[in-house]
């Protein structure tokens, strides 16, 4: 599905966007390609959804947003797809996945991620959520340390 | 660090999307009303002190062709250290938090296929010593969203 082409062009970008006046120009340099073809084979990446963003990633702890909770909730499985729609279209949700449960230990379905400025509010937004999809027994769980984050490096070592 | 109100404005600005064009930085300035230098100079400040983790393209890995998965495991609270250098050890291990359950670490792996997904996965279960490891695979994603405005105070 991707070319050796398209390869080599994520293994450029990755590195993130170069901070000098004509980045493109610079990243095309690397790969022998002129700056119009890198641009258009960027918008290509994008129509297709390889590249879901081209921007900014941050890292929001620095911004005050200084508490995560994974809240995590057991949907009926006929319920599971109006509930994350239902879910996801609250603004303080940034992340909603259906994830499979593994009763007894684990009987949680649906996953989403609230973020505040502190833990009490993410309970009172988890707790807001709940009223609203009507799911009891959600549990909320926070990050207690972060252990590693990194980005992704596709396509090194193959 | 602290962010000026130029510095939150640039960084609501490169969230939302960098101009896909031959001067991008150039053009982030003129809606800034600053100049280009400032603008690159600001931006690497904030690169450099880490507030902007990466600043480009956020590829979707699936579309990459990859294959990831969440997982969670239950380690004894004596061994998290231990078991974290391992799991860290994995390129494809992105993200890692304890978290307060009694499966308290989870981390996100990415690998080129679903092949090696279950050969890593055995290889992690045998490294750690521990079996107990869910795999989470997201099998619908109703939102990712990942800007985060500063516009209000």
């Amino acid at each position: 599905m991707l070319s050796e082409l398209d390869k080599r062009i994520i293994r450029e970008l990755q590195e993130g966007l170069p901070l000098v006046s004509r980045p493109y120009q610079a990243l095309a340099d690397r790969l022998n390609l002129g700056e119009d073809e890198l641009l258009a084979r960027i918008k290509d990446f994008i129509d297709r959804g390889v590249i879901r963003r081209f921007g900014a990633a941050v890292r929001h702890q620095d911004l005050g947003f200084v508490a995560n909770a994974m809240v995590v909730w057991p949907v009926p499985e006929e319920r599971l797809e109006e509930v994350g729609t239902l879910l996801a279209g609250f603004d303080k949700v940034s992340h909603c996945y259906a994830r499979p449960a593994h009763p007894p230990g684990w009987p949680y379905n649906l996953f989403t991620m609230i973020h505040g400025q502190t833990e009490q509010e993410c309970r009172r937004i988890a707790a807001r959520l709940a009223a609203a999809c009507g799911v009891e027994n959600y549990r909320l769980l926070f990050s207690s340390a972060e252990l590693k984050k990194s980005s992704m490096k596709y396509f090194l070592g193959e | 660090m602290s962010l000026d109100s130029t510095d939150k404005q640039l960084l609501n600005m490169v969230q939302a999307g960098l101009p896909l064009v031959p001067e991008p930085y150039r053009e982030l300035a003129d809606k800034l009303g600053i100049s280009e230098k400032e603008t690159l100079s600001r931006l690497k400040r904030l690169c450099d002190t880490g507030v902007i983790r990466r600043l480009g393209a956020i590829f979707d890995s699936r579309r990459v062709g990859y294959s990831g998965t969440l997982c969670a495991l239950k380690v004894p609270v004596e061994r998290i250290n231990e078991v974290a250098a391992v799991v860290n050890s994995f390129p494809g291990v992105t993200h890692n938090y304890l978290r307060e359950h009694d499966y308290n670490m989870w981390f996100t792996l990415l690998v080129p296929s679903p092949e090696k997904l279950h050969r890593t996965i055995e290889e992690i279960k045998s490294r750690t010593g521990i079996s107990d490891l869910l795999m989470l695979p997201a099998t619908r994603i109703f939102k990712i969203r990942v800007n985060f405005d500063l516009a209000e105070e």
